[in-house]
C-alpha cells in the first residue's frame, strides 16, 4: 500500500464568493457522504480543509533569525484549499478516488505519492 | 555448413538486431519478476554483452528469446545477491512471486497474457505525458537504445535519457501499476497506447531521416494486434498503417519533395502491404464495430483499390468520412471529406465546406484552398492561399513544394 495526497487547490477570489445556503448544504452533504465512502473502503488516513492564503504566515530562519512574513508562500493566483491523504493499492487506485473528490467538490485534484522509506 | 554460416554471420549488428526484437518480451517478463524497469532493463543489457561474446563462438542458441529472459534473469538475481538493497527486493520478490512465474494477485485469475500488453499499458498510462509515453514504450518494448530514441525525435540523448528516467521514477514511486486494464477500463486506456503507435508511426513518415519509426510502429501495431485480437481499433490501426505504408515510398520524390495522392505512380505501391491492409479491412467491416482507425484504414483500403485518381470510388469515400465525422467531429476530418467531396461535386461545393472551418494555423487547410482556387481559375488568391500553407508547413520539401504553386499539373 501507499500513501497518496489529493489537493483540492482553489483559485483565489472564486472560492471567496459566498455560496448560497442550500447550495453549501447540499455540498457538505456530498463531501461527507464521499468522506463516509472513503473511509468505510478503509482507504482515509487525514483530511482537512484550509482557510483562505491571505491568513498564512511564512517563517524563515537566515543566519539564526527568524523572518517572518504575512501572506502565503508562493505568490500565485491558485492555493492550496485542502487536501485528502489516502492509502491506495497502486496509482490506479488513488486515481480513482481522485476523479470522485474531483467530480464532488467540483476542482480539480492533484495526485502525488508519499515519500516512502525504502523497505516501508 | 549452415551452422558455420550461422554462426560467421553473428556479428554485433546481427546481435543487436536479435535482441531489438526479442528485447521487449524479456524486458516485459523481468519486470513482473522483479517489479522494477531499472533491474530488468541492466539484466537485459548485461545479457546482450554475454551474447556479444558467446553467440559468435557458439552459435545462435535454439530459442534466443528464451535464453536471453534466462540468462537476463540469473545475472539479475546475482547481482541483487551482492547488493543490500537487492537482498531486500529479493526477499519481496520469492514472497511475492514464489515459482517466480505466476504472480497470482486477484486481477489476474482471466485470461493468461503476454507480459508486454501489461508493459505497453504501463509505458502509455494516462498519467504520463505523451512524450514521456513514446519514449518509454520505444525503449522498453521497442527495445531502441536511448540514443536512437533521442535521434529519431532530434532531442539530445542526455535530454531523452533524462526524460526516460523521470518517467520511469513516476512509474515507480506513484505506483503505476503493471496490469493489463480490466474490460470496462479498456476503451479509455486503449486510446493513448494507440496513439502512441500512429505518433512513431507519423514521427517516421515526417523525418524521412529516420523511415525506421514507420517499420517499428508497424512491428508494435502487429504486437499489439496478436495481443489484442478482439480489439477492433486494434486491427483498424494495423490495417491504417499497412496502407499508408504502401504508399510511403511514392509519396516523395527523390529531392525529398512531395507527391500529392493524384500524382502518384500508383504501380509503385507496395501491394503486399495492400493486401495484408484490406484483408483486416474486410474483417473489421463483417465486424461491424467501426471506430476512427477502421475508418481511416477504409478510406485508405478504397483508395488502394482504384487505379486511378479518377477511378476512385468517392462515393465510398464520402460516406466513409460521414461515418468518421459523426464519431470524431473535427475540423480535420471534417477537411478531408470536403476534399472528397470536391473530387465528387467539383471545386466550388469543396471550397463552400472548406472556408466553413476554423483551421487558419493548419497548412493543409491553406493548401486546400490554395488547390481549390487554382481549379476555379481563382489565381491570385489561390497563390495567397498556397503562401500561407508555405509559411505554416513544418518541413522544408513541403514549403518548397507549396511555394512552387503546390500540384502544378494535374
Amino acid at each position: 500500500m501507499s500513501q497518496y495526497l489529493l489537493s483540492v487547490h482553489s483559485v483565489e477570489g472564486e472560492a471567496r464568493e459566498p455560496m448560497p445556503e442550500e447550495e453549501m448544504r447540499q455540498f457538505m452533504e456530498r463531501v461527507g457522504l464521499l468522506e463516509e465512502e472513503i473511509k468505510s473502503a478503509g482507504a482515509w488516513v487525514f483530511s482537512g480543509r484550509l482557510h483562505e492564503p491571505d491568513t498564512a504566515t511564512v517563517v524563515r530562519v537566515s543566519d539564526g533569525e527568524v523572518l517572518t512574513t504575512d501572506g502565503p508562500f508562493a505568490e500565485s493566483k491558485e492555493h492550496l484549499g485542502g487536501f485528502y491523504i489516502i492509502e491506495a493499492e497502486d496509482l490506479d487506485a488513488a486515481l480513482s478516488w481522485a476523479a470522485k473528490t474531483a467530480d464532488c467538490v467540483k476542482r480539480p485534484i492533484e495526485v502525488r505519492p508519499f515519500w516512502q522509506a525504502p523497505g516501508a | 555448413m549452415r551452422d558455420a554460416d550461422a554462426r560467421s554471420k553473428l556479428d554485433e549488428a546481427a546481435i543487436g538486431r536479435i535482441f531489438r526484437e526479442e528485447s521487449g518480451r524479456s524486458v516485459a517478463t523481468l519486470i513482473r519478476a522483479f517489479g522494477d524497469i531499472d533491474v530488468a532493463e541492466d539484466a537485459v543489457q548485461e545479457a546482450f554483452a554475454i551474447a556479444l561474446r558467446k553467440w559468435p563462438r557458439d552459435g545462435l542458441p535454439p530459442n534466443p528469446g528464451g535464453w536471453i529472459t534466462t540468462t537476463a534473469r540469473n545475472r539479475a538475481i546475482d547481482r541483487l545477491r551482492r547488493e543490500a538493497r537487492g537482498r531486500e527486493l529479493l526477499s519481496e520478490v520469492t514472497v511475492l512471486f514464489p515459482d517466480n512465474d505466476d504472480p497470482g494477485t486477484p486481477e489476474e485469475v482471466g485470461p493468461v497474457h503476454d507480459d508486454r500488453l501489461r508493459l505497453i499499458f504501463t509505458c502509455c498510462h494516462p498519467a504520463l505525458s505523451t512524450e514521456a509515453q513514446v519514449a518509454l514504450t520505444l525503449r522498453l518494448l521497442g527495445g531502441i537504445s536511448t540514443k536512437e530514441v533521442a535521434r529519431s525525435f532530434l532531442v539530445a540523448e542526455a535530454t531523452m535519457a533524462q526524460r526516460l528516467a523521470r518517467a520511469k521514477r513516476k512509474v515507480k514511486v506513484a505506483r503505476i501499476p503493471y496490469r493489463v486494464p480490466e474490460a470496462h477500463e479498456l476503451p479509455d486506456r486503449l486510446r493513448p497506447v494507440l496513439a502512441v503507435v500512429y505518433l512513431v508511426y507519423n514521427a517516421g513518415v515526417d523525418s524521412p531521416a529516420e523511415p525506421g519509426l514507420c517499420s517499428e510502429a508497424i512491428r508494435l501495431a502487429r504486437i499489439l494486434a496478436t495481443l489484442m485480437p478482439d480489439e477492433p481499433e486494434v486491427a483498424g490501426l494495423l490495417a491504417l498503417l499497412l496502407l499508408t505504408e504502401s504508399r510511403r515510398a511514392s509519396r516523395m520524390r527523390p529531392d525529398g519533395s512531395l507527391v500529392l495522392l493524384g500524382e502518384q505512380e500508383r504501380t509503385r505501391w507496395d501491394r503486399a502491404l495492400i493486401e495484408e491492409g484490406q484483408a483486416i479491412v474486410r474483417r473489421c467491416l463483417r465486424r461491424n464495430q467501426p471506430g476512427a482507425y477502421q475508418l481511416q484504414a477504409a478510406i485508405n483500403a478504397v483508395h488502394a483499390d482504384a487505379a486511378t485518381l479518377e477511378q476512385t470510388d468517392w462515393s465510398q469515400i464520402v460516406a466513409l468520412y460521414d461515418q468518421l465525422l459523426a464519431l470524431a467531429p473535427t475540423p480535420v476530418v471534417a477537411l478531408n471529406r470536403a476534399i472528397a467531396i470536391g473530387e465528387m461535386q467539383g471545386a466550388a461545393a469543396a471550397l463552400a465546406l472548406v472556408d466553413d472551418l476554423g483551421l487558419d494555423n493548419y497548412h493543409p487547410f491553406h493548401a486546400t484552398r490554395a488547390d481549390l482556387l487554382r481549379r476555379l481559375g481563382r489565381d491570385d488568391e489561390a497563390a495567397a492561399a498556397y503562401e500561407r500553407a508555405a509559411a505554416l508547413a513544418p518541413t522544408e520539401a513541403e514549403r518548397d513544394f507549396l511555394r512552387l504553386g503546390g500540384r502544378a499539373s494535374r
